[in-house]
């Protein structure tokens, strides 16, 4: 398996396309945390961000290049992510609806959306597959094989491309908001103790619709790595749990983008590696990884108590007197 | 007449699709109700279909199925209550874990035993829970709408239908009439007064979750043999999720918890009847809508109706005995 | 237990020993009848009906025998907390409590419902039954036990029989050193009015009036100080005038503009008008504890221009700001990187007091400001406070500590059941404003 992800440049290149994604849906759950917010509609709001990038791709594939439809793409999957997300977000702010049921709720919806659209309207005539016509040049995003090259590895065909960057880049912006802004602070109070946030004047319907929105749109974006980076058309079921992949990488990464990224290779490595084990061993199949997904978020989440008490017991059997810090320190995390 | 003969049809329907939908807001109940938020019946919806189906197939009998459900979902309900019980983790992330082993394992057991794309062999005659035929239905069925309504609607149920409705009952009669549902409903709104009464949190909240996994055992069983003729993979397709969305609606009540499962079940009932036909005025409407209809409705009314609908006071929080 | 050793491992050894206790935080299910409460671990058997009405036959006769009288069927949310207190008494007693124990049982009641509750207790203990009273309010010890032990610290510092002990005694055992009852303080010099609320009148989310038509000025270089029994309205009052809450009707003037009252005035631009809250609550509003000290240092300011460059926090200049009031306030530990929750509880109000205190305001409404805080802080607290006002500032002070009250203020309004019963000027006595906390009218008074 561990060969499967990582021996040799092609299936380096297929574990880190695999991670792309997950870093975007990682950091979508993580963000929607740090407002004390369960965003379980990562996997909706993927889908229906696919809908920005094809929407953009197939307008101007044609007449622009792929270095000028990209940053429109990226603006129309966030703003579909965002807007699909806007909406439980209104909910909870305004009308105190779960934001946990209308999130899985919209996940359905974004379900049947999706294929009446595929199925009816985007489908060009004369075709029988329930998908839209193949991007141009113009809607291709260039793959990261050079990259790949650069380290002496020879890749022949992947679809590891450059939304990756993108991907390190909004795990960057995203410790950037969380940490270091106004508005981050803001979310991080809101999510600790609403009733701080209140006393404070922070708005708690304006941060819970703002944190919801940010958290769709980098859900949204999720749908640039297999769309336009390696599919080239916008298909049914594209997101394949990546959506829920997220829940576990943001688990595991606790939150911080410094966790996240590495998680998230973790999750593309055995999606890799399972792929690969699949050839050879048809009954371990992808659905292999959708029980390591549920481990892990028992154990990295439901279960994360189970594990601290022996972590500090350890600790205090090195070094009674620097208890107080270890507390101290493992509440930062 | 036929507009009758119709409406009995689509109730017939409304019945068999909400009993799967009642048999899990009834196992959200207990659960909810001791303080522990419980998002995972899906999977242990899905999980109990699974054993069910690959029980009744090997053994052939229902009987076993049923077993073999409800002990699988009661596991990966201890499951559950380990990690928000005695662990005090996150129940909604817990409930996100037990739905995607679930979802996953059915698949890969499903493939490694009875290699048919994680199905389970199709079963018949004793591996399911079939219709029992009440005394006398066949002797009044020609009576006019009431004969008639009973030998439809009435009769003829799965045994577990009737389990079901029974279910109802003796939730509402445990939860207000017995020492255990007194403790139950205290335990999900003030655990420290439990406690200080000498009473045992844990054990007690340990209960209510078994209860939780028999009854979704049970539903899953419903789906497996009874509604279907074997397992499918994914088969519970939300259904849990419903449940859960029913048993708010009921603001964790059990006579409520049932017509809010009828309205679900008849919603879907509605759905299934009137894809294809064209309605008067607005013409086709595309099957999607309908499919995605009971979750928008769920929505606008979660928005609407019941926002204030308050859940145990205890609910989602683990309970933290000082030291 | 009557000499022979026990084993209390959890509630069920020491209820079976026959110790009831009175929590200071009542453990009753809010949803609950009294009935339900009272049988709740004591159900007898598997079914609810027989054990129910043993349970109502058995309140009859404590209340006959103690003057315990409570409706059975009334649903717990809806009393007063007098009479829910008095149901964890009969829960205690209904399951055969031959030593109870009473956590603070006065610290939610009238003068009137403690003397009522200590007239029970001392019924009790005449029946045979050992009470153990566990209290701060010294008159209490000295008015009803017989004997006390003072502790300290986790340890039991002294027994005295309290025939042969005084209050003086008992304070110092309390603290360890002589304490300072009197602040010291000079006469007021009040100025123009800062704040002024008028015919103010909130109602909380059940729509109970908490606060009614209350209308009162506090001038700069003054303390007024609000005094009552918690849950008369004071909270409410406080959070609706630093914009937390909303008010029904009325208004509030602070130098003579409106706040938005009856709207929801947003608390970020009331501490730009110059409004500084010390909240009642520092655990979950003054503060948030898994943040480090310094990002508590300007929780409601974090939109100043100081520590803000441009949609960034200017992490810097937050860290000195908060080691400067970290030396000012003599907050300890003297890190501004440890998280506030392990701070201890005086050093968490120190954070908070210096936070709101250092942005200079014209009025401070502070709320419970030496809650849970060690003497030592207390001092300083208070020393702080008397500085504001010297320095001409309006302050409202609302606390539960009459004593708190009566040495800091200089007019004391008593609120009673969300009404200002009465105002006083600072040398009011002590029996006085109890009358008036436990809504006696002047008129009854006198006659």
């Amino acid at each position: 398996m561990v060969e499967g992800a990582f021996g040799g440049g092609r299936n380096i290149a297929y574990t880190l396309y695999y991670s792309t994604s997950f870093i975007f849906t990682g950091l979508a759950v993580a963000v929607a945390f740090h407002g004390g917010l369960f965003n379980i509609g990562g996997e909706g709001q993927a889908y229906v961000g696919g809908l920005g990038v094809a929407l953009v791709c197939l307008t101007f594939d044609s007449i622009l290049p792929w270095w000028l439809t990209f940053p429109l793409a990226i603006l129309g999957a966030a703003a579909i992510g965002a807007a699909w997300a806007f909406i439980p977000a209104y909910l909870q702010a305004k009308r105190g609806s779960h934001i946990v049921i209308t999130t899985i709720m919209f996940n359905f919806i974004a379900a049947s959306l999706m294929v009446y659209l595929l199925v009816g309207v985007l489908k060009p005539t004369g075709s029988m597959a329930p998908q839209t016509r193949t991007f141009l040049d113009g809607g291709q995003l260039p793959k990261l094989n050079w990259l790949m090259e650069a380290f002496g590895f020879t890749v022949r065909s992947s679809p590891f491309n450059i939304s990756f960057l993108l991907a390190l880049l909004c795990a960057f912006l995203v410790w950037l908001l969380i940490w270091r802004t106004k508005l981050g602070y803001e979310i991080r109070t809101q999510g600790f103790s609403p009733k701080a946030a209140r006393y404070a004047g922070i708005g708690e319907a304006r941060i819970i619709i703002i944190t919801m929105m940010i958290s769709g749109a980098l859900a949204g974006m999720m749908a640039l790595n297999p769309v336009m980076g390696d599919q080239n058309r916008l298909q049914l079921d594209f997101v394949t749990g990546a959506g829920f992949v997220g829940i576990a990488v943001a688990l595991m990464g606790r939150s911080h983008p410094a966790g996240i990224v590495p998680a998230a290779i973790l999750f593309g490595m055995l999606y890799q590696g399972g792929a690969e084990l699949a050839f050879e061993m048809p009954a371990i199949s992808r659905d292999m990884i959708v029980i390591i997904q549920g481990l892990v978020i028992l154990f990295a989440g439901a279960l994360e108590h189970m594990f601290r008490p022996s972590v500090q017991a350890l600790f205090a059997s090195l070094s009674p007197k620097s208890m107080g810090v270890t507390a101290a320190r493992q509440g930062d995390a | 007449m036929e507009f009758f003969n119709t409406l009995v049809v689509i109730l017939d329907s409304t019945i068999r699709l909400s009993i799967p939908l009642l048999l899990a807001c009834l196992a959200g109940l207990y659960s909810e109700r001791s303080g522990i938020f419980d998002i995972g019946l899906e999977g242990k919806m899905l999980a109990g279909a699974f054993a069910a189906g690959a029980a009744a197939a090997v053994y052939g009998s229902a009987w076993y199925g049923l077993g073999a459900a409800i002990l699988v979902s009661g596991f990966l309900a201890l499951v559950h209550g380990f990690a928000s019980i005695t662990h005090r983790g996150n129940q909604i992330v817990s409930g996100v874990a037990i739905n995607f082993i679930a979802a996953g394992s059915t698949i890969i057991l499903g493939q490694a035993w009875f290699s048919q794309g994680g199905r389970t062999p199709s079963l018949g005659g004793d591996s399911r829970f079939g219709a029992i035929t009440l005394p006398f239905a066949e002797a009044v069925r020609d009576v006019p709408v009431v004969g008639y309504v009973y030998y439809e609607l009435i009769s003829g149920q799965s045994i577990l239908a009737y389990f079901a409705f029974f279910m109802v009952f003796a939730t509402w009669w445990v939860l207000f009439r017995t020492r255990f549902g007194l403790r139950l409903r205290a335990v999900g709104e003030n655990p420290a007064a439990v406690d200080t009464a000498g009473i045992s949190v844990t054990w007690l909240r340990y209960r209510a979750v078994l209860i939780t996994g028999a009854l979704c055992g049970v539903a899953g069983t419903y789906l497996a043999l009874t509604q279907n003729a074997g397992f499918v993979k994914d088969m519970t397709a939300g259904r849990g999720f419903i449940a859960l969305a029913a048993l708010i609606f009921a603001k964790w009540r059990p006579v409520p918890a049932m017509f809010a499962c009828l309205l679900f079940g008849f919603l879907d009932a509605l759905a299934i009847r009137l894809q294809g036909t064209p309605l008067p005025l607005v013409g086709r409407v595309p099957v999607q809508f309908f499919q995605a209809l009971p979750y928008v409705l769920t929505v606008i009314l979660l928005a609407g109706f019941i926002g204030k609908a308050i859940p145990p006071r205890a609910g989602g929080v683990p309970y933290v005995k000082e030291r | 237990m009557s000499g022979k050793p026990i084993q209390i491992g959890t509630p069920n050894d020491a209820i079976a020993a026959g110790i009831g206790m009175v929590h200071q935080h009542f453990m009753l299910v809010q949803n609950f009848t009294v009935v339900e409460n009272v049988i709740l671990g004591a159900e007898g058997e598997a079914l609810l009906g027989s054990s129910i009405a043993k349970a109502r036959a058995e309140l009859v006769r404590l209340e006959k025998e103690y003057g315990l009288e409570v409706n059975p069927n009334a649903i717990i949310e809806e009393l007063p907390v007098g009479l829910q207190q008095r149901v964890e008494i009969l829960k205690a007693l209904y399951r055969g409590a031959e030593i109870l124990i009473l956590d603070e049982p006065t610290g939610v009641l009238t003068p009137a419902e403690a003397d009522h509750l200590f007239r029970i207790l001392a019924q009790l203990k005449d029946e045979g039954k050992t009470i153990v009273l566990i209290t701060h309010k010294l008159r209490e010890i000295m008015a009803i036990t017989d004997n006390v032990s003072v502790m300290r610290q986790g340890q039991m510092v002294a027994t005295r029989k309290t025939a042969e002990t005084t209050v003086e005694e008992l304070a110092e055992l309390m603290v360890g050193r002589r304490v300072l009852l009197q602040v010291e303080k000079g006469a007021a010099k009040p100025g123009e009015f800062k704040l002024s609320v008028k015919n103010l009148t909130v109602k909380d989310s059940r729509g109970v009036t908490m606060v009614n038509d209350v209308s009162f000025d506090v001038r700069a270089g003054e303390i007024v100080g609000i005094a009552g029994v918690a849950g008369n309205g004071q909270s409410e009052l406080l959070e609706t005038i630093a914009g937390i809450r909303r008010a029904e009707s009325g208004t509030v003037m602070l130098d003579g503009k409106p706040i938005d009252v009856t709207g929801l005035a947003d608390p970020g631009e009331l501490r730009d008008r110059g409004l500084a809250h010390v909240p009642e609550d520092r655990h979950y509003v003054g503060l948030v504890l898994p943040f480090e000290e310094y990002e508590n240092s300007i929780l409601g300011y974090h939109d100043h221009k100081q520590y803000l460059r441009g949609p960034f926090l200017d992490i810097e200049a937050i860290r000195a700001d908060a080691r400067e009031k970290i030396e000012k306030y003599d907050i300890r530990p003297a890190n501004e990187r440890l998280k506030t929750a392990n701070f201890s509880g005086g050093n968490q109000q120190k954070i908070v007091l210096a936070r709101e205190m250092e942005k200079d305001p014209g009025v401070l409404v502070v709320g419970q400001p030496t809650r849970g805080v060690d003497v030592g802080a207390i001092e300083f607290i208070h020393k702080r406070l008397i500085d504001m006002r010297d320095a001409g500032k309006a302050v409202l002070l609302v606390s539960v500590e009459l004593d708190e009250i009566r040495s800091l203020s200089d007019r004391i309004l008593v609120m009673f059941d969300g009404r200002i019963v009465g105002e006083r000027d600072g040398e009011a006595s002590e029996g006085e404003l109890g009358l008036l906390m436990a809504g006696v009218e002047q008129q009854e008074a006198a006659e």
